[in-house]
């Protein structure tokens, strides 16, 4: 009886195990890869380790294209991206929970039923509106159209709503106004809602590949992440700038999960109570 | 306060009002022209087609495959957390630059994967280049000739729906990790106590009380399965002969290869709407099945 149990909890970890190395492999293969040199990646076999550790290609990588430059429109336009959304849904959350105004059930599910809506969707008529905007190729026209989403709203609002009622009466009892009670109080409190919006509008913003595609064609405007796919057609054979590149764009978001691991977790979570 | 609602109000709607108008080509009104263009031409019945091919070849799979690791994890007491940050990684990591880093492994070339199949004497694939059937390259081998529309997904698409379920395994364990822990031990100790094995118990008592669970996330994954482009742009940018230009990808190379707004904008319009449609059968199909306690 002992050694079946003994034996069912190797076999547990052996396939648990396998799976974590399907799921590593990649980033491992990538690091190693990115310090190889070009003739050493297109021998065969492969070799497993390179053979000399060549930390000059990252520097090559940035020198062969504007990393710099990509790296500050990603940081500029994923942080402006996050601090609408921080305030855009404290705000419009605050209004569905606490205030009354006509039409507000009407403007409610109208809100809700963009969530159905896919930006797949979405993107050519938002593409003409920013063209018409005249801000083609601008950093508004990256940040603008993710400075409000549904989601955000509706859980802050959910947030809100389960908030006693006699916070409120109380605050406006000392003469608190609506706006002070959301700045001073009701934001405070509603911390890690605001930090689980927030972590979705950084990471959303900073991994997006189709609106920044769409909506800049300048070299000076591109992001990391458009950057990096047309590194790939540019310097398609050097494999490991291309990786070293890849590694160091992904260094940023994993550096954030391990700092903040668990708040990801309750983030994805959360998500899963939208339904 | 309430000005800040009406001034986000309009920029949402907008872009989803603007949606109707794009019957408009080059302002030409064109009516239901667009529409007709689309279920005329094969190309769009083609992304169709790798549509439903993919969501058939990564929901399921990534739903059974997360189901059946977040059970073992959740056996295990010591490493539990390591294993689910590991697991978790892919998920938080650029889908852009991980699929880069995939498309390295899958190189025709000097490739990982193909480092991998000679070494077990197996013959070297093209993979992402490969617009041959799965079912057709498998029958070759087993010597068997199969006609063209047995051929199933091309190779490349295959390995696209590979790198999906790499991708999202790890937010569909960590969900159904939370499911886990919300089922009360005693339901599960009290099965065991009458003889069931752990097979038994898993069928007949765990997957009814995470049928919520398993509900929720069939739904977002169909929903993000018909949107997925990303890693598609990056592998593939929708070849070998548009054998992985899903919906998506189609409405992108409509509007940014040829500039055809109106068509592409009808085509995303179809989009929605197969979304929405779906998303209705299943709430009907499963929502009846599903237990909530």
């Amino acid at each position: 009886m002992r050694s079946r149990s003994a034996l069912r909890r190797v076999t547990t970890h052996a396939i648990l195990l396998c799976g974590a190395v399907v799921c590593a492999t990649p980033f491992v293969w990538m690091v190693l890869t990115s310090l190889k040199t070009a003739p050493e990646v297109a021998q065969s076999p492969p070799s497993l380790l390179p053979k000399l550790w060549l930390f000059r290609n990252y520097l090559e990588a940035f020198a062969a294209a504007p990393f710099a430059r990509y790296f500050a429109n990603s940081f500029g336009v994923a942080t402006a991206v996050l601090l609408g959304v921080v305030t855009t849904s404290a705000m419009a959350g605050y209004a569905f929970a606490r205030l009354e105004f006509t039409g507000k059930r009407v403007m409610f599910g109208a809100f809700l039923a963009t969530m159905m809506v896919p930006f797949e969707v979405t993107f050519i008529p938002n593409f003409v509106i920013i063209s018409h905007l005249g801000l083609h190729n601008t950093y508004p026209a990256l940040v603008l159209p993710w400075i409000a989403n549904a989601f955000s709203i509706f859980l802050l609002r959910q947030f809100f709503l389960a908030m006693p009622e006699d916070y409120f009466d109380a605050a406006r009892a000392d003469g608190c106004g609506h706006w002070q009670f959301l700045v001073r109080i009701a934001a405070p409190i509603a911390k890690p809602a605001l930090t689980t919006v927030a972590i979705f509008a950084f990471l959303g913003s900073y991994n997006a590949l189709l609106w920044p595609l769409v909506v800049t064609n300048e070299t000076s405007m591109r992001v990391v992440q458009v950057g990096l796919s047309y590194f790939r057609t540019e310097q398609g054979t050097q494999y490991p700038l291309l990786m070293a590149a890849a590694t160091l764009i992904i260094i940023p978001t994993v550096a954030i999960y391990f700092v903040a691991q668990r708040q990801f977790l309750e983030a994805a979570i959360a998500s899963g109570v939208k339904g | 306060m309430i000005l800040t609602v009406f001034g986000l109000c309009p920029i949402l709607f907008a872009a989803y009002l603007s949606l109707f108008k794009w019957g408009l080509v080059k302002e030409r009104f064109v009516g239901l022209g667009n529409y007709a263009a689309a279920l005329t031409s094969k190309e769009f019945w083609n992304a169709v087609l790798v549509t439903f091919f993919y969501v058939a070849g990564t929901v399921p799979v990534s739903i059974a495959l997360g189901f059946a690791l977040a059970c073992l994890l959740f056996r295990v007491v010591r490493g539990r957390s390591a294993y689910r940050t590991v697991y978790f990684l892919p998920y938080v990591t650029s889908t852009v630059a991980a699929a880069t880093v995939w498309g390295w492994i899958f190189h025709s070339q000097w490739g990982l994967a193909n480092y991998g199949l000679t070494t077990l004497g197996l013959p070297a694939q093209q993979w992402l280049l490969e617009p041959r059937g799965i079912f057709t390259i498998i029958g070759k081998y087993a010597g068997v000739v199969l006609p063209s529309w047995l051929g199933g997904p091309s190779l490349a698409l295959v390995v696209v729906m590979f790198f999906a379920v790499w991708h999202s395994l790890g937010f569909v364990i960590v969900v159904f990790l939370a499911g886990l822990s919300n089922i009360p031990r005693e339901l599960e100790d009290a099965a065991r106590i009458d003889g069931a094995s752990s097979l038994q118990v898993v069928r007949n008592v765990t997957l009814p009380l995470l049928s919520p669970t398993v509900f929720f996330l069939a739904i977002l994954s169909v929903i993000w399965s018909f949107q997925a482009f990303n890693h598609i742009y990056v592998l593939t940018e929708g070849g070998p002969v548009d054998t992985t230009t899903n919906l998506t990808m189609h409405i992108f190379l409509s509007f940014y290869q040829l500039t055809r707004r109106g068509y592409g904008s009808a085509v995303a319009i179809i989009l929605l709407v197969l979304i929405v449609g779906l998303t209705a059968f299943q709430a009907r199909l499963i929502g009846r099945r599903v237990h909530y306690r």
